[in-house]
């Protein structure tokens, strides 16, 4: 009866009720993931259980049982920063910050779906992988909500990091 | 607002008009203006790392031993008196603590509503918070349950049973024009105001466009719900707020709860988007009265809902344009009349005639609005309230007249540049839109556009450019007060409430402070969002940047007479007066010989202190009231508009920006493109769905309030004409609001160029594009 969290091994909370979202602020003090509307709208609170994104306000911290969960304080270890947050930094990505550890998650599985060839609506040929486009980050990051308008530096910042990686 | 203060202000104006420029602030430009240093530089943001590792703090996510978790209940009508509130169940839930409602709560006063004449107030809201049974509007605070744990609040919260005897309500904006009230004044502009016989010259006039223009409500939408966490330790409260008014919210808390200002600290480093929503409302009164009854520390994050609910967004628009030109073009009327929703009870008129009164030049003018009293969650500022969606009216308006003289909107524009201020001849401390249209035209490639509509297609993609302008004003507030602490190791901290809500100001103060000081960027540390520091104004109207900006100004020379004090007999400085030195490379340099210096360090060892501490507020800003001070720009916009199902895509979009001094180009090109992402959305997508019938929003949720997402948003161009004000702290006008004034217009400019179908009504959806008639 545990969630691994960010390779720590966690005991489930009592309350079945408790989202993984509340879990993590409210019950282990990990607040750099973020609430915004708790209804699966803004994509705020994305983590990733298992590598994959989720919405953690519309998980419940049960569902996480036995399966790893990364949060953006799982993405990078002391001075040290993940290549999608120095990128971030570097194009400007944010502004007041609220919604930057949730795109940041969303973006490291996102590049990893793109990698494995998944295709999204703006896909025109479906029998080859994706293209790595600004369009295709843009239609796969459209549920990770800003209101600042940071918008074009973050799509910036994860091409770069996507054609580093691909380099 | 009254006729006196329509007096008063005028009389301010006639006074300082004839005061010599050089008695004014800003009557010497500021000698920083022009200088390269550390303003100007691409600093990026300090406090960047801790944001992009969630590290950041914000007010919801403070921990506290033995913090209780609280839950509302909203009304779900709009008038009527509670017949019934039935707590029982919700006490005898597990873990709750408390249930307040209007029976229980103690009894407080109203907060003062903020305005031009009152600017030390906060308030939203004169309404009473949990004082009676009266619901006043829907979604009006009803209960507050406080348990363990937010789980336990949130049911608790759904087992209050609550019954209503409903009263007739006003939510009909077309029901309630007859009624409407013609205000005085609107800030600090007389309402109604005219120059020659607007509607006669508009009859006679060769050429005219006369249409009616609406725009919906609109939600400011900050990414963070609004949340507090609220802390008695005795008499003394400490709140964590999430708060565009740190200093001021402390006041009002210590007002309200009979406390000393001394005991109330406000603390708010980090605010997750404001937009003009993150001020005083009922929320933070709620937290902390609970706090104080179960004397326990609380946390109250508003819902998504509850934000649609209880803070009130941008108010609904229907404005009239009316334009008269002669046969070169030359306005001979301009009209710009109105209706919006302010209820007594909220503080904001939504100036949507402002922005036109300085735009053009015309032989005749009439301008005014009326405000509807309909009974709604307060109605509050919103990013460029008035210019945003004012802009949206008359640069459409002048895009319809441009095309039936078939001149180019760019032209018709430039014919009509006016060279002072249209109603008053104030000349302007600087205006270079001309040069910001020029200069976009070329950039954009404007030449490309066809003046015919409908006439450029790619398959089933009908393809149109657009143009608008737009405009701001420059503010200053009086009475922000800063502090510089200087110490021997020539490090130097500057203290001030101020607030950052991801604008960069510490970031840019710093650059300005290097400057100003003549220190490097390293030896500077910026403190704010805590009303124990010198007292700050409310961060709005963009006047933040040039507030502090003249606050670490006024407190630089009063530190350099302190200085020059210190120094005494046996320093170089010896004998030179505050106005024969300056800040420079780390201390005080003669200016007529610069072999005259000492340094902070020296000046301070020898007089055997360890540090120097000044605090100062920024001179009073007459500077406002001398000239016509205002930001402008140039927007351009292309569009595809499929001719099958109507969908709109912009595929294009320059802002030129005549802002005065850029302080920081890359973070200036990121609030400026906010701006204008948030000028899309009003075209494309955003409106608050209010239930005429019941008074109620229907799409409370960022689910179904639309605001751009990633794939909405292209590659969006910045760029600025870059001229100094010479009037202004820096030579910068604010730069938060300026972004979306005219892009909707842009826009709809642009689909009327694509399609020939001339919407008047945003948002420009579908539905809207297919069944709109053809030029």
């Amino acid at each position: 009866m545990a969630i691994t969290i960010n390779g720590t091994e966690v005991p489930l909370p009592e309350d079945p009720r408790m989202s993984l979202a509340e879990f993590l602020r409210d019950g282990l003090h990990l607040t750099g993931t973020k609430i915004g509307c708790n209804q699966g709208g803004c994509g705020a609170c994305t983590v990733l259980i298992d590598g994959q994104r989720v919405l953690s306000c519309l998980t419940l911290a049960v569902q996480a049982e036995g399966r790893e969960v990364t949060t953006i304080e799982g993405l990078s270890s002391g001075d040290d920063l993940h290549p999608l947050q120095e990128a971030f930094i570097a194009h400007d990505g944010f502004q007041c910050g609220y919604c930057t550890p949730g795109q940041i998650c969303a973006a490291t599985a996102m590049l990893r779906e793109l990698a494995e060839g998944m295709p999204s609506s703006v896909t025109g040929d479906l029998s080859r992988p994706a293209p790595l486009t600004a369009e295709e980050i843009r239609e796969r990051m459209s549920g990770n909500l800003c209101r600042c308008g940071a918008h074009n530096g973050i799509i910036a910042a994860i091409l770069q990091v996507a054609q580093e990686g691909a380099a | 607002m009254s006729r006196v203060q329509n007096t008063l202000i005028e009389s301010v104006r006639k006074v300082v008009g004839w005061v010599p420029e050089r008695w004014l602030p800003g009557g010497t430009p500021d000698p920083l203006i022009g200088r390269h240093g550390a303003v100007g530089t691409q600093l990026a943001q300090l406090d960047g790392p801790q944001k992009v590792r969630g590290a950041a703090r914000f007010a919801a996510e403070v921990p506290l031993e033995g913090l209780c978790y609280a839950a509302l209940v909203n009304s779900p009508v709009t008038r009527g008196r509670i017949t019934r509130l039935d707590t029982a169940a919700a006490e005898a839930a597990p873990g709750v603590l408390l249930v307040l409602t209007y029976r229980n709560m103690p009894r407080l006063g109203l907060v003062p509503l903020m305005g031009v004449t009152n600017l030390g107030a906060v308030g939203n809201s004169a309404l009473p918070i949990l004082q009676d049974d009266q619901i006043r509007y829907n979604g009006q605070v009803m209960a507050l349950v406080l348990a363990e744990t937010q789980q336990q609040a949130d049911h608790a919260a759904r087992l209050i049973d609550l019954s209503v005897d409903t009263a007739p309500a006003l939510s009909d904006f077309q029901a309630a024009k007859p009624e409407a009230r013609t205000p005085a004044s609107i800030l600090v502009e007389r309402n109604e105001q005219s120059a020659g016989d607007a509607e006669a010259a508009l009859r006679q006039a060769a050429f005219s466009t006369d249409a009616t223009y609406t725009t919906p409500g609109h939600n400011h939408a900050a990414i963070e719900l609004h949340g507090v966490t609220a802390h008695w330790t005795g008499n003394r409260l400490v709140l964590h707020d999430a708060t565009q008014a740190v200093a001021p919210t402390a006041a009002a808390l210590a007002k309200l709860f009979g406390l000393r200002r001394e005991d109330v600290r406000v603390l708010s480093p980090f605010v997750g988007g404001g937009f003009g929503a993150k001020g005083f409302w009922d929320h933070q009164v709620l937290a902390v009265a609970a706090a104080r009854m179960v004397d326990r520390p609380v946390r109250l994050m508003l819902s998504r809902e509850a934000v649609f609910r209880m803070v009130g967004g941008r108010s609904p628009t229907e404005q009239r344009v009316a334009i008269g030109a002669d046969a070169e073009g030359r306005f001979t009327a301009l009209i710009h009349t109105g209706y919006s929703v302010m209820p007594p009870y909220s503080a904001s008129p939504e100036q949507y005639t402002l922005g036109t009164r300085s735009l053009y030049r015309a032989q005749s003018y009439r301008f005014g609005q009326k405000h509807l009293d309909l009974d709604i969650v307060p109605n509050t500022f919103m990013r460029a309230p008035g210019e945003s969606v004012g802009s949206f009216a008359v640069e459409s308006a002048v895009d319809e007249l441009a095309h039936a003289m078939d001149i180019d909107p760019v032209e018709l524009r430039l014919r009509n540049e006016p060279e002072t201020h249209p109603l008053t001849g104030t000349p302007f401390s600087q205006r270079a839109l001309a040069t910001a249209w020029r200069q976009g035209a070329d950039r954009f490639g404007w030449d490309a556009r066809s003046t015919m509509p409908r006439a450029r297609r790619d398959g089933e993609w009908l393809l149109g450019m657009g143009c608008a302008a737009g405009n701001f004003p420059y503010v200053r507030m009086p009475s922000g007060a800063l502090r510089i602490r200087l110490t021997r190791d020539g490090q130097a901290t500057l203290s001030t409430s101020a607030q950052d809500m991801g604008m960069g100001t510490a970031t840019v103060q710093t650059q300005h402070a290097a400057d100003r000081l003549g220190l490097p960027l390293d030896a500077i540390t910026f403190e704010m969002g805590d009303s124990d520091l010198p007292a700050a104004p409310v961060a709005g109207g963009s006047s933040q940047t040039v507030s502090i900006a003249a606050a670490i100004a006024a407190a630089a020379s009063k530190l350099t007479v302190e200085l020059l004090r210190l120094a005494g007999n046996a320093s170089p400085l010896a004998g030179l007066r505050a106005g024969e030195v300056r800040l420079a490379e780390g201390g005080l340099v003669c200016i007529e010989d610069p072999t005259r210096r000492e340094t902070y360090g020296d000046i301070l060892t020898r007089a055997g202190r360890d540090e120097i501490s000044v605090t100062e507020t920024g001179a009073p800003p007459l500077e406002i009231f001398k000239y016509a001070m205002l930001s402008h720009s140039a927007n351009f916009c292309e569009v595809r508009v499929s001719d099958v199902t109507g969908e709109l895509r912009v595929t294009r979009l320059l802002g030129v920006f005549d802002v005065g001094t850029i302080l920081n180009p890359r973070m200036a090109v990121s609030q400026l493109r906010g701006g204008m992402i948030m000028g899309l959305g009003m075209a494309l997508s955003e409106e608050v769905l209010f239930d005429e019938r019941s008074g109620r929003i229907m799409n409370p949720g960022l689910a179904d309030y639309h605001i751009p997402a990633h794939l909405d948003v292209p590659e969006i161009d910045v760029t600025w004409t870059g001229i100094p004000d010479p009037r202004s702290p820096l030579g910068a006008r604010g730069i938060g609001e300026i972004g979306i004034t005219g892009v909707a217009a842009a826009i709809a400019n642009a689909v009327f160029n694509a399609t020939g179908k001339r919407l008047r009504d945003l948002p420009l959806t579908l539905d809207r594009l297919i069944g709109a008639e053809g030029a």
